[in-house]
């Protein structure tokens, strides 16, 4: 295989320094509120949830881009599910996030199993074009929903509330929830890519052969993974909804997998962290960009090219590469 | 009859646009996602074009070219830097490509839907049997498409270069080791792949209105296409094209009714669309269970 961003991985560098970008990711997350409360305006900390909810999402498919080199382009499609779980429910009457989260849960968990166990059989390109197709199914089905809103979307009477408790519709409470999911995942995904399983799948994505030699069911470990991914990427769907108070069949567009790849790249393959700055450099630039013009994905586009040409890695890849420049120099 | 016609001629367009898909992904094992805003681009430039000359005829022409053109270009300046890549980047490189055009396309011509008047010899219906219309126009697509596609089978398989197309699809490497400009092969291919999505564009302006995002709904059935007849052959994407066509079509027209057998009407309602689209990708999954490289792999793996 040629050298390239996937096979390319961002190396954490040793010891504390590797601890350092993480740590000063989660602190800045965790001061944003504290800062804002001085501006007193709450959009940023709706930006910053919003933030935090499609990072969940982009640390899961860093899961399986990055770590198991499983191109998946219809990860939308679980963050919908997550979504209109919360949403259908809540229509039938069930607004606790005890009944909802477990339900967001395990239907993307349930999707992810199922049209994991096709689209795993295939490789390569059929493997990227399988899941597109299993997400476009699942967007189609959710547009012609039409008890549910079809294509206009199904509009959440009010946030879900915790064992009865309205926090989530406290803007700064639901930052900090946002920012307990996001850290758990992080720190799952963390664990799991140091674990044993974890080191399968990494073997699998350079060598599959050679670990299926080993004694290892490579499809089943793989099929594992993309359960995992899809579930976290319910979680942020449960996240979103809530958040937006709103669910409609745009969150499992094509495009939004795409993004979600783009937001992945952008940080850097194969590090959780480079996940989570991918998710907000990519965010936060639609959000300066859209301010000039509406049409400012005619400038992301080719920067997006230019990104793959010239930036190989994404931004750590380029901060690192600068660093090493700069210390030579 | 008529929803077969209707899914013969939605199989042709598609095959049209996935025909160009297949080549570029066999030949160069390259993922075009740009493939989809290169028939939108094709609409479009034919909507300008009639603007500006008044006639169908010189749109299409004029159009074609510009597509070429076009094709060959993004080729020169992007594409070609990145068949040594991955497919993760031919993925982000070729949608940053789509983003810019659909929302190119909306600064230039505005979020409106246009739409392209029909040629006047071919605006008519025509009576197939009693008291059954069909408009000229779609046969018209249907013919032309059956026409490329005979085309490009002559192409492909008897002369030199389709001779060199199916030797770079099946193995790239030891076609250009045997001394042939591979280089030179590939921007062939992909301008003509651009071309042939351009004129399924233009083609299908007249029926459909062109619109930013016409592309992406386009493609990703020209990918399960491509996928379910199997990568690199014209020959599998033209059988899938017309079977997805129809199937396709056929489950939209007829979902509700033969579901209204088995339940109550509403429920038909409500079920009948969702199950409808949902076909073709069942389809596919069902076929790459089966067989995980298509019906008609080209590449002997």
């Amino acid at each position: 295989m040629p050298a390239s961003l996937a096979a390319s991985p961002v190396r954490p560098r040793g010891g504390l320094l590797a601890a350092t970008l993480p740590a000063g990711i989660f602190l800045v997350l965790t001061l944003l509120p504290v800062v804002t409360s001085v501006t007193g305006s709450t959009y940023l900390i709706s930006l910053g949830s919003r933030v935090m909810i499609f990072a969940i999402a982009a640390v899961a498919l860093d899961l399986l881009v990055g770590y198991a080199a499983l191109i998946s382009f219809g990860h939308a499609a679980f963050i919908g599910l997550g979504a209109y779980a919360v949403g259908i429910l809540s229509a039938y009457g069930f607004t606790d996030a005890l009944v909802s989260l477990p339900v967001a849960l395990a239907v993307s968990a349930a999707y992810a199993f199922l049209t994991g166990l096709v689209c795993l059989r295939t490789k390569g390109v059929y493997f990227i074009m399988i899941t597109l197709a299993f997400g476009q199914m699942a967007f189609f089905t959710a547009s012609s929903l039409a008890p549910f809103g079809g294509d206009d979307g199904l509009t959440i009477a009010a946030r879900n509330t915790l064992a009865g408790f309205p926090v989530l519709r406290n803007e700064r409470a639901f930052y900090y929830i946002v920012f307990f999911c996001l850290l758990s995942t992080y720190l799952f995904c963390r664990a799991l890519v140091a674990s044993r399983f974890g080191r399968v799948v990494r073997g699998a994505k350079e060598n599959p052969v050679r670990v299926s030699t080993l004694g290892f069911d490579v499809y089943r470990f793989q099929l594992a993974t993309y359960v995992i991914a899809g579930a976290l990427a319910g979680l942020s769907g449960f996240l979103l909804a809530n958040a937006a108070e709103f669910v409609s069949p745009a969150y499992m567009s094509w495009q939004r997998s795409g993004e979600l790849i783009v937001m992945v790249l952008l940080g850097g393959l194969a590090s959780l962290d480079g996940a989570v700055i991918g998710t907000a450099a990519y965010l936060l630039t639609e959000e300066w960009l859209s301010a000039f013009t509406e049409n400012w994905k005619v400038i992301f586009g080719p920067v997006l090219v230019l990104i793959v040409l010239f930036a190989r890695g994404g931004l750590l890849g380029l901060t690192s590469a600068l660093a090493r420049r700069f210390m030579r120099a | 009859m008529v929803q077969i016609l209707n899914g013969l001629q939605f199989g042709v367009l598609l095959f049209l646009i996935a025909a160009g898909l297949t080549l570029v992904f066999g030949v160069m094992d390259f993922i075009n996602l740009a493939h989809g805003v290169q028939y939108m681009l094709g609409a479009y430039l034919g909507v300008a074009f009639y603007a500006l000359t008044g006639s169908f005829l010189a749109a299409l022409v004029l159009a074609l070219a510009a597509t070429l053109t076009f094709g060959l270009l993004l080729e020169f300046v992007v594409f070609r830097h990145l068949y040594d890549r991955d497919h993760l980047d031919h993925v982000i490189a070729t949608f940053g490509i789509i983003l810019f055009l659909n929302h190119g396309v909306k600064l230039v011509w505005g979020a409106a839907p246009l739409s392209l008047p029909m040629p006047e010899l071919f605006s008519g219906s025509v009576k197939l049997t009693e008291g059954l219309l069909y408009p000229v126009w779609r046969l018209v697509v249907i013919a032309s498409g059956l026409a490329i596609a005979t085309m490009l089978y002559v192409l492909v398989a008897h002369t030199r270069t389709g001779m060199l197309v199916r030797a770079g699809a099946t193995n790239a490497a030891m076609v250009s080791a045997l001394g042939v400009n591979i280089r030179r092969l590939f921007t062939i291919v992909f301008g003509f792949g651009a071309m042939l999505a351009g004129f399924a564009g233009i083609m299908i302006a007249p029926i459909l209105s062109v619109e930013p995002g016409m592309g992406d709904t386009v493609l990703i059935l020209a990918f399960v296409v491509i996928v379910i007849g199997g990568i690199g052959s014209i020959r599998g994407a033209f059988l899938a094209a017309l079977l997805i066509g129809i199937v396709d079509t056929l489950g939209r027209s007829f979902s509700v009714d033969i579901l209204r057998l088995a339940m109550g009407p509403s429920a038909a309602r409500t079920v009948g669309p969702a199950i409808a689209s949902m076909l073709i990708y069942l389809l596919m999954a069902v076929v790459l269970y089966v067989r995980p490289t298509g019906l008609f792999p080209a590449k002997g793996r």
